[in-house]
């Protein structure tokens, strides 16, 4: 189109400054129009981002997590009993975590309470695969063993700095004196760094009761501080000795919530910071989150169950959907007649690819377990009403890879004497047989991240073991994401944020896999 | 030694039975053609693997049917002969309690040794299990000899003048036929479920009383009035299509009349990505991000219509999961449905529209909205339906961050519930089939069903009428 005002009849009627000035009204106008259409592709594309970047951001704090190293013996006295096929003997080695536990901190000794408080460091059950490994080598016994046990979840947090927020502020060498555990720290350097930061943080001074907590630490001592002056503070001692501050730099950590809002104590954080100091607190890669199966305390769970269940499913899935699919889809574009019946499995068709996912687990309740009595949790039912599912998905890509083979192969076959079905398999089969798959793999895709069938099927059952067959108990990837992410602890948002991660790199890999089969088979004819 | 033949591995055996029958047919015939193609002056009609073929074909046809049988009547058969047997005593157990019992005989039955201790109750297992012996003997047994028959019969066809790759190739159409069946299948039993369990439910309660009562409260069995679970269903896709259509829509246009072919082939795959993630780290999504957001600018709203004297207390409910969270998130996930479907139909309209428009001096969005997307809107409607039928039956995301209180409220705060949320809440849990509560879940999902097929009947229709008229 060329632009009016340059052709020579241009000039009289835009002379008129009404005209011109509606004529800006409506370029403007069609700016705006424009603008509109970049903010709805802006939103969406912000909308995507915010969902990608929140989920990653949980992911990567739990890709990494504390663990505790012990330095365990196993003599032949206590476990000098166990054989091959005993359980694991749990208790006993726990009994040497919590021995080991009590001699660092002799000041627990005398209150059970404090004794509890200092055992919520690692729990029982951490030491369950240790205990295991002794069942599986019992040469081990009568030996010394480094062992790692997961840190617990609360602790893991404060940590990572993300649940008991708090705010570390270097200090540097004082002077220290001791009465009775409260000791007094004083300073040439004044603490006005400290008084400035815990103002910053809108904090009480420590003397007022219901505030949050400055701990104050050097070497592998801690003391919480009851009042706070320029060049002169006082605390009480939590664990270790006055004589750390006088051989180590102070620093001070300022936790603005009260002791009573938060789920680690004071004194919880003071031997997680001595031990810490004497280097036996690590963070490493949280490789259990794939090795282990569901548990109900966030460090110690995994996905192990689930993605062996996921994987069991989509076998039942694919061995179902896929080859029907191909069938019905050759044979309502090969070799149905147009009559009736045939229109009728069309609408049917189209129709039952929008049916909302939840119906297909009602159809699964009601028949599979309810008139064929077939095992509830269990993956060979999820994957046949997964399959149901998917089959309209299939179906419809496989016609449109068939409708795609031009008529002229099939007229060429035909002529040199092929019979139909000779045609369709040797023939259209094998050039349709890309587009096919790729249909089949986005319907598996599909079936990957559905969630509401199987919840209806009772695969949400907390799954402990890792199923060893289709009829066994199990659950699956997208219902463990759904039963962590309603879990109420802190610390299950970062497990499922990383196990949301791994049900997105499956579904990436096969979505891969489709790029590459077009690429490499995609022809036009 | 019957009740230990209830535990073999029948699917196995089934299988390995099929298998095993199925290449000896298959062997049988090809060794048999043979003979003629060598034999004879006659020439064949057919290719000695399709003699094979056609006898492999009777052979397995007996067992996949009563293999078939077996795995949807076996169990069911069972136990009717159980109960036929059962002492007179147990009349006085309702249907539901002994059907729970013969569940936990049933289960009792497939350890191996089990011995509760009572003597009633392992009697009766042991003679469950003596049953399922009979049932897996006569099955396979059947299944064999069936097979074996089948496999002498189809022998006996064969001579060289048999057309037995037609023979064949009609079998394969047949099974093609029933494959293509199985979505038939699916449609009818679906809808005979729903229907079933819907029909016992509403003889229990009044159909208006469930359409129309205010109160709902089924986990305690008491009231099943599921208006509320309508309303919120209906808010939240309002919400939902409050965000996707606008978007959808621009984004659909600015896409097919605006963007250049580079973008375009960039933001369409990117925006599909949308459609492609589970519904339920959409659900988290929610959870993590969009509710507290939510929440916490409803408080802040309070606040300043407090302090700024216009209100006395809350306005707003601001609960931690909101019917506006979970609409705000399904609304992002229906964009692709709708900009996908929408971009379709207005490149589908003839580019003489476009030239028209312009030829009359039309400006590019003075075309765009009165006469392409007036020529595109039946497509559009289409699109629109079919995201609101999306967002109705969505479950997922209402699942985690709508709420669990059936309310009607216009307080786009508040938690409220909607019909998917009912379903999932009162099916996950054991519960027996035949309470009023597990049969409302299927009433709601009859009328979810109903509602999303007349949305999608309507949708597709109208697509295809349009795309008759612009090919």
């Amino acid at each position: 189109m060329s632009d009016p005002s340059t052709s020579p009849m241009a000039n009289a009627p835009f002379a008129n400054e009404r005209v011109l000035k509606r004529l800006r009204r409506r370029r403007a106008a069609d700016r705006r129009f424009k603008w509109y259409g970049r903010m709805a592709i802006g939103f969406a594309l912000a909308a995507l981002t915010l969902l990608l970047g929140s989920i990653a951001t949980q992911a990567v704090s739990a890709a990494t997590y504390h663990v505790v190293t012990f330095d365990l013996s196993f003599d032949k006295n206590t476990f000098g009993d166990v054989q091959p096929d005993s359980p694991p003997p749990v208790d006993r080695v726990y009994g040497l975590v919590r021995d080991d536990l009590l001699a660092e901190f002799p000041e627990t000794a005398s209150s059970p309470a404090l004794r509890h408080d200092l055992l919520g460091l690692v729990t029982r059950l951490a030491v369950l695969p240790v205990a295991k490994d002794l069942v599986r080598k019992p040469a081990e016994i009568g030996t010394k063993r480094r062992v790692e046990l997961p840190l617990s979840d609360d602790l893991d947090l404060f940590l990572k700095g993300a649940a008991a927020r708090h705010l570390t502020v270097p200090v540097g060498r004082v002077k220290a004196e001791e009465i009775a555990g409260n000791v007094t720290l004083t300073s040439e350097a004044t603490f006005a760094r400290l008084i400035a930061a815990a103002s910053l943080e809108n904090m009480q001074p420590p003397e007022m009761p219901g505030t949050g907590s400055i701990l104050m630490t050097a070497g592998r001592s801690t003391i919480r501080l009851d009042s706070l002056a320029p060049s002169r503070v006082t605390g009480t001692l939590l664990t270790g000795t006055a004589q750390d501050f006088r051989t180590y730099p102070a620093r001070a950590r300022l936790i603005p919530a009260p002791e009573s809002e938060r789920t680690v104590s004071d004194l919880q954080i003071a031997w997680l910071l001595a031990l810490k100091a004497d280097g036996r607190v690590l963070r490493v890669p949280h490789w259990s989150l794939l090795t282990h199966t569901d548990s109900t305390q966030p460090e110690l769970a995994g996905a192990l169950a689930a993605i062996i269940g996921s994987l069991l499913t989509l076998l039942v899935t694919a061995s179902l959907a896929i080859p029907v699919g191909i069938l019905a889809s050759i044979y309502l574009e090969e070799f149905a007649p147009r009559n009736r019946i045939t229109g009728l499995i069309e609408v049917n068709i189209n129709n039952l690819a929008a049916v909302p996912s939840i119906v297909f687990g009602l159809l699964g309740a009601a028949v599979f377990l309810g008139a064929f009595g077939l095992p509830r949790s269990a993956p060979v039912v999820g994957g046949l009403v997964l399959a149901l599912l998917i089959l309209p998905v299939v179906i419809i890509a496989s016609r449109a890879a068939l409708k795609a083979v031009p008529q002229s192969i099939r007229d060429a076959a035909l002529a040199i004497g092929a019979s139909r079905m000779q045609t369709v398999f040797h023939h259209v089969m094998p050039l349709a047989a890309p587009g096919m798959l790729t249909g089949a793999i986005l319907g598996m895709a599909r079936a990957l991240g559905e969630t509401a069938p199987l919840l209806l099927i009772g695969m949400v059952a907390f799954v402990a073991e890792v199923p060893r067959g289709p009829t066994d108990e199990a659950t699956a990837l997208p219902v463990l994401i759904y039963s962590w992410a309603t879990q109420a602890e802190r610390a299950w948002e970062p497990m499922t944020g990383a196990v949301i991660l791994i049900l997105l790199a499956f579904l990436i890999a096969m979505n891969g896999v489709v790029v590459f089969l077009r690429r490499k088979f995609e022809r036009r004819w | 030694m019957l009740s230990e033949l209830g535990h073999l591995p029948m699917d196995f055996l089934l299988l390995a039975a099929a298998v095993t029958l199925a290449s000896f047919g298959f062997i049988a015939g090809r060794l048999r053609a043979e003979q003629f193609s060598f034999s004879g002056d006659i020439h064949p009609n057919s290719r000695p693997n399709a003699h094979g073929y056609f006898v492999l074909m009777w052979s397995l046809v007996p067992v996949v049917l009563i293999g078939l049988g077996y795995v949807l009547f076996g169990e069911g058969a069972s136990r009717a002969i159980l109960r036929s047997e059962l002492p007179e005593g147990f009349s006085i157990l309702t249907p539901g309690e002994l059907t729970t019992y013969l569940d936990t005989v049933a289960r009792a039955a497939r350890m191996p040794d089990f011995l509760s201790g009572e003597r009633v109750f392992d009697t009766v297992t042991e003679r469950y299990g003596e049953i399922r012996g009979t049932v897996n003997m006569v099955t396979l047994l059947a299944a064999c000899a069936l097979s074996v028959a089948g496999m002498f019969v189809a022998r006996r066809c064969l001579s060289p003048g048999f057309r037995a790759r037609q023979h064949v190739e009609s079998g394969i159409e047949w099974f093609l036929f029933l494959c293509a069946a199985v979505a038939i299948a699916t449609t009818v039993g679906i809808v005979a479920s729903l229907v079933f369990e819907s029909l016992r439910f509403f003889s229990e309660v009044p159909v208006w009383d469930f359409v129309l009562g205010t109160r709902w409260n089924a986990q305690t069995n008491a009231e099943f009035g599921a208006l509320p679970l309508f309303f919120g269903t209906f808010m939240i896709s309002f919400f939902a299509m409050m965000i996707a259509a606008p978007v959808g829509l621009y984004a659909a246009i600015y896409l097919s009349e605006y963007a250049s072919s580079q973008v375009r082939a960039i933001i369409k795959p990117v925006l599909e990505v949308l459609a492609g993630i589970p519904t339920v780290v959409y659900g988290f999504f929610a959870l993590l991000v969009i509710a507290p957001a939510v929440r916490s600018v409803a408080l802040w709203i309070n606040q300043m219509l407090i302090a700024w004297g216009l209100a006395d207390g809350a306005v707003l409910a601001a609960q931690p999961t909101s019917a506006l969270a979970a609409g705000i998130v399904m609304g992002i996930m229906v964009i692709p449905f709708v900009s996908s479907l929408s971009d379709d139909v207005i490149r589908a309209v003839p580019q003489s529209l476009r030239d028209g428009a312009y030829a009359m001096g039309a400006t590019k969005s003075e075309a765009v909205r009165q006469v392409i997307v007036p020529a595109a809107l039946p497509g559009i409607i289409a699109a629109l339906l079919l995201a609101v039928s999306r967002a109705i039956g969505e479950t997922m995301i209402v699942v985690m961050a709508a709420g669990q209180r059936a309310q009607i409220s216009t307080d786009p705060t508040s938690d409220l519930t909607t019909i998917t949320v009912q379903i999932v809440a009162l099916l996950t849990g054991e519960s027996e089939f035949d309470s009023p509560k597990t049969l409302s879940a299927f009433a709601l999902g009859l009328v979810l069903f109903i509602v999303t097929l007349l949305f999608n009947l309507v949708a597709i229709n109208v697509v295809k009428r349009f795309r008759e008229k612009y090919e």
